[in-house]
């Protein structure tokens, strides 16, 4: 809005308050009250990159729709894809509330100025990939995003509330993947085991650095954004994992990993934060090829794009005349 | 450590919060197909209820990606579309002058009148 232009000192602190006592009764902000610019900013770059995320998180598994093992499993592949899809939609229209446009996002996620999650700069190598992600990747990202859904951005909430919904069929699929392939053969086993080794620990750094790395999060959880640090979420994250894993029959590459009886929850050995910061600065095994891909079905689709707006000038030419 | 904010709760992990334009210089050159708000009908008998946005060429493109976006898993049996150009609306933010009236006619509501317990069917 432009209030803020144009406010005064007097007025601009009463909508500071006003914004202030709305997040302190845990109501929702809307899009057309006023807000604070740094909440603005932090909520367009949060919600991009999620968005972000959800549509670059179509290809490491997208790569295996065309090599499915069985009719069964392409056709729940490629709903799965089809989901991250609309998910990402969901959050662009979310982030587009805040006065962004979706070809400026766009561009500025190709042009590698705006991050997406750095899990997806892991290639998949098999098709018990395909599970580990499910079970893994998208049980850290519900841990991620069932908190979100109170988040205190009203479009942003009710976007999660959806992706929510959907994600719990992406962990279950994933997971009854593996117990599939862990009734098989010995090599396929081995194949459920050297894959959850490969995806533990990028999976332990989707919850981002220690809460002592990260600076901002007391603002970003005074305004309601945020609503568990980093490391709570890892460690909650943990603690639902082991059980599960003791069921499927597959351990975790953490000698650390031991029950403390005394914390009541479970210890566990420090991710490698140097290889983190790597892959978000463009180094991991598959950043150049996400974002080129990327970029080669956004320019391919300009002509489609260009052609679908001169039909619709055309027919409303036709229908005036 | 950097020392730089990366948030978790980005959905499928850690991104970065510092160091990210949040907004273009400029928009690109490219024109945008229209903004249309969606509006589903869980089932027969509840109202059209808003559920987000989309972009499309046209209406009938916007009907299609409604379907496609918002309506995966039986979540509706009907769709509206309209250009978000098209929607007029109050501000929220705006003190009082819109829904202030609502506020001091008690009158309206049924409890504002005191009637014996004992009279039935009221």
């Amino acid at each position: 809005m432009t209030t803020s232009d144009t406010a005064t000192d007097a007025q601009l602190s009463a909508l500071e308050t006003r914004f202030e006592d709305t997040i302190a009764r845990s109501e929702r902000i809307e899009p057309r009250d006023w807000m604070p610019e740094g909440y603005r900013k932090t909520l367009v770059r949060q919600i991009a990159q999620h968005a972000h995320s959800e549509i670059i998180g179509m290809q490491p598994e997208g790569n295996w729709i065309t090599r499915a093992p069985s009719l069964r499993r392409k056709a729940i592949l490629l709903a799965k894809v089809q989901d991250e899809a609309g998910h990402g939609l969901y959050l662009y229209s979310a982030a587009e509330t805040l006065g962004v446009s979706r070809g400026e996002l766009t561009e500025m996620l190709i042009e590698g100025r705006q991050k997406y999650s750095s899990i997806f700069n892991y290639p998949t190598l098999s098709y018990a990939d395909v599970g580990t992600i499910g079970w893994l990747v998208d049980g850290a990202a519900i841990c991620n995003q069932v908190p979100l859904c109170r988040t205190s951005y009203g479009p942003y909430g009710r976007a999660m509330i959806r992706v929510c919904k959907e994600e719990s069929f992406h962990q279950r699929q994933g997971y009854e993947l593996l117990m599939t392939m862990m009734q098989g053969t010995d090599e396929q086993r081995a194949m459920v085991q050297e894959s959850v080794d490969r995806f533990w620990w990028p999976a332990l750094m989707m919850f981002g650095p220690p809460d002592e790395d990260s600076p901002n999060t007391a603002q970003s959880m005074a305004w309601g954004i945020k609503r568990n640090t980093n490391d709570d979420l890892r460690q909650r994250f943990v603690d639902m994992s082991v059980p599960q894993a003791e069921a499927l029959g597959v351990t975790f590459p953490d000698p650390d990993l031991k029950w403390n009886a005394e914390r009541g929850h479970h210890d566990f050995g420090e991710p490698d934060w140097e290889e983190f910061m790597q892959v978000v600065k463009g180094n991991g095994p598959c950043n150049a090829q996400r974002i080129a891909h990327r970029r080669a079905a956004h320019e391919d689709g300009a002509w489609v794009r260009e052609a679908a707006l001169a039909f619709a000038d055309r027919q409303r030419e036709a229908a005036r005349a | 450590m950097s020392g730089q904010d990366f948030t978790a709760e980005g959905g499928h992990g850690a991104v970065p919060l510092e160091g990210v334009p949040a907004a273009k210089a400029g928009h690109g050159s490219e024109r945008e197909w229209p903004l249309y708000e969606v509006f589903v009908r869980g089932k027969r008998g509840l109202n059209h209820v808003h559920v987000g946005s989309l972009h499309a060429a046209d209406d009938e493109m916007a009907l299609r990606h409604a379907r496609d976006v918002y309506t995966r898993r039986n979540e509706g049996v009907s769709v509206w579309v309209v250009q978000a150009r098209h929607v007029a609306a109050s501000s929220p933010d705006e003190k009082d002058p819109m829904f202030a009236p609502s506020g001091d006619k008690v009158y309206r509501h049924p409890t504002f009148y005191s009637i014996p317990d004992d009279v039935p069917h009221m």
